[in-house]
């Protein structure tokens, strides 16, 4: 089955410690290539701050653009993760190796399983 | 009825007792096998709803057939695919039934089904799984408990059960939880929530002393049955072998609980006679199993103080001193506020009220215990044995207004208007 692994951080925290904004930590990189070595990597990437995030709507036919987030939430939304995993047990085992799992929270969803009609 | 009525009724009873074992047993085989090979745990138990309500109806009037779980597959695909297919549950109904036509008829001459009631029972009390659901998840799946009976026992509505069964049995497909026995790294804390299922079953049959509202029976026996399982499965577990002794012990007191009047009669004044020594015997082998493998649990701790319990029936006395010793332990094991109460009535019986009324004080800043009544009566009881007798009656007072059981109130109020008494004298 197919899992994203998504990435809660409390960004705040993160932007207040420069040196984590734009570089990889080791932890990341390590814990990427693992992912990688394994062979279950189908994607991932870390994400900008919500302060830079877009809302979109349309509504009545009319395109409605907010500035910032979907939902103001405690943590937020910070990278992901996607990876093949044989079930929901090994798929809790790559989110709890995570860096972001020490301090965030790792949110596991599988994906459903579409076929185009 | 004359005896020879009266034995006719008995072995009809027991046949029938049998039947349904059997039954329970083939079906919860079953499902376990397709459920581990589709993760489509709601359409197994449809594929075999039919045919397992016919067993129930028949096996116990025709016996049990020679090869039960074939039996169930005939009357499964006799059933009309039409009717399952109604259903539209998750994987089709014929997609089970010829799963299971392949698996039985492969077993033909090769012997008994496999079983993975196990793995079964570990996606049922899978971590994913609200805990709350994982007991009556066990019941339905492995015993074939239909909601309105698991609901009755769990207080919960019929279609509010209901649908967090469904719920809960969609999750295990989503999400994908696997149908096995975990690795060793977490094989221990995922036995324990299994084993919490099974002990939150027995546990609603245990609040039912008297059995007197029947459609809360036998959940205590289907715990101690699923506890069975467990430890026959899992042999060299020696948590599994304590719950299921834990469970016998307290069985064994089980009409020994309410005097003929239906009131209330605490451990310590029960009559031992009423004890069954059978349960308490196998409780003991148990125990003793369990403590050759030299790992120590909550569920062997627990069963350890029924154990140094129920040596009242031998020696005539009880050993608070081993009790409270045993009780020191489990606090410190589950750091559980409920346990250190008990641990501190165990000390004031043991002679040591003063250091059980520190104990209390110390626990009761626990939020949790301000609407727990055994901790009041506990606070009551060691203060009146330190004669503090304003302050027993206050404690008595609130006890008794937190006590849903009649039978347990009537015995509070007893102790509280014989501390009245005293004080008048």
């Amino acid at each position: 089955m197919r899992y994203m692994l998504l990435i809660y951080a409390n960004e705040a925290a993160i932007q207040a410690d420069p040196k984590k904004v734009k570089t990889v930590s080791p932890a990341y990189v390590a814990y990427t290539n693992a992912i990688r070595e394994a062979g279950i990597l189908l994607g991932g990437e870390p994400l900008q701050p919500t302060a830079n995030a877009t809302t979109v709507r349309t509504r009545a036919g009319k395109t409605e653009v907010l500035g910032g987030p979907y939902a103001e939430t405690r943590e937020q939304l910070a990278g992901y993760y996607m990876i093949e995993a044989a079930d929901l047990d090994a798929a809790i085992s790559w989110a709890a190796r995570c860096p972001g799992a020490e301090n965030g929270t790792i949110e596991v969803r599988p994906l459903w399983e579409m076929q185009a009609s | 009825m004359g005896d020879a009525g009266k034995l006719m009724a008995d072995t009809l009873a027991i046949a029938r007792a049998a039947a349904e074992t059997a039954a329970r047993q083939s079906y919860g085989k079953l499902v376990a096998y397709l459920a581990a090979r589709t993760r489509d745990v709601a359409g197994a138990e449809d594929a075999l709803a039919d045919a397992f309500a016919a067993a129930l109806e028949r096996w116990p009037a025709e016996g049990v057939p020679a090869r039960p779980e074939a039996w169930l597959l005939t009357v499964a695909r006799r059933r009309s695919v039409d009717q399952l297919r109604r259903r539209q549950t998750g994987i089709a109904a014929e997609d089970h039934l010829r799963l299971m036509a392949e698996e039985v008829e492969a077993r033909e001459t090769a012997g008994d089904l496999p079983d993975e009631r196990l793995g079964l029972m570990f996606a049922c009390a899978h971590p994913a799984i609200e805990p709350g659901m994982r007991a009556p998840l066990v019941l339905q799946t492995i015993l074939g408990l239909d909601a309105a009976i698991i609901a009755a026992a769990f207080l919960v509505p019929p279609a509010t059960m209901g649908q967090r069964l469904v719920r809960a049995k969609s999750r295990i497909r989503q999400t994908g939880i696997p149908f096995r026995i975990p690795e060793r790294a977490e094989l221990d804390e995922r036995l324990d929530a299994v084993l919490e299922a099974i002990y939150a079953a027995y546990a609603e049959g245990w609040s039912d002393p008297t059995a007197t509202e029947s459609r809360r029976r036998g959940l205590a026996d289907e715990g101690i049955w699923l506890g069975r399982l467990v430890a026959s499965l899992m042999p060299q577990e020696p948590e599994a072998l304590g719950l299921l002794a834990l469970m016998l012990f307290a069985e064994s007191r089980r009409h020994a609980r309410r005097s003929a009047s239906g009131d209330f009669v605490p451990l310590a004044e029960q009559n031992t006679a009423l004890w069954d020594a059978g349960m308490i015997a196998e409780g003991e082998a148990l125990l003793h199993s369990a403590a050759r493998m030299g790992k120590v649990g909550r569920y062997q701790l627990e069963a350890a103080i029924q154990s140094a319990h129920a040596a009242r029936l031998d020696l005539g006395a009880t050993d608070w001193t081993a009790i409270a010793g045993l009780y020191a332990a489990l606090a410190t094991l589950t750091r559980s506020p409920v346990v250190a109460v008990n641990h501190a009535v165990a000390v004031a019986l043991a002679g040591r009220a003063d250091e059980a009324m520190r104990m209390l004080d110390h626990v009761g800043d626990d939020p949790r215990l301000a609407e727990y009544q055994p901790y009041w009566a506990a606070r009551a009881d060691v203060l009146e044995r330190l004669g503090n007798r304003p302050a027993a009656d206050a404690a008595y007072e609130r006890a008794i207004g937190l006590e849903p059981d009649p039978a347990v109130r009537r015995f509070l109020q007893a102790k509280r208007a014989a501390l009245a008494t005293a004080a008048s004298r």
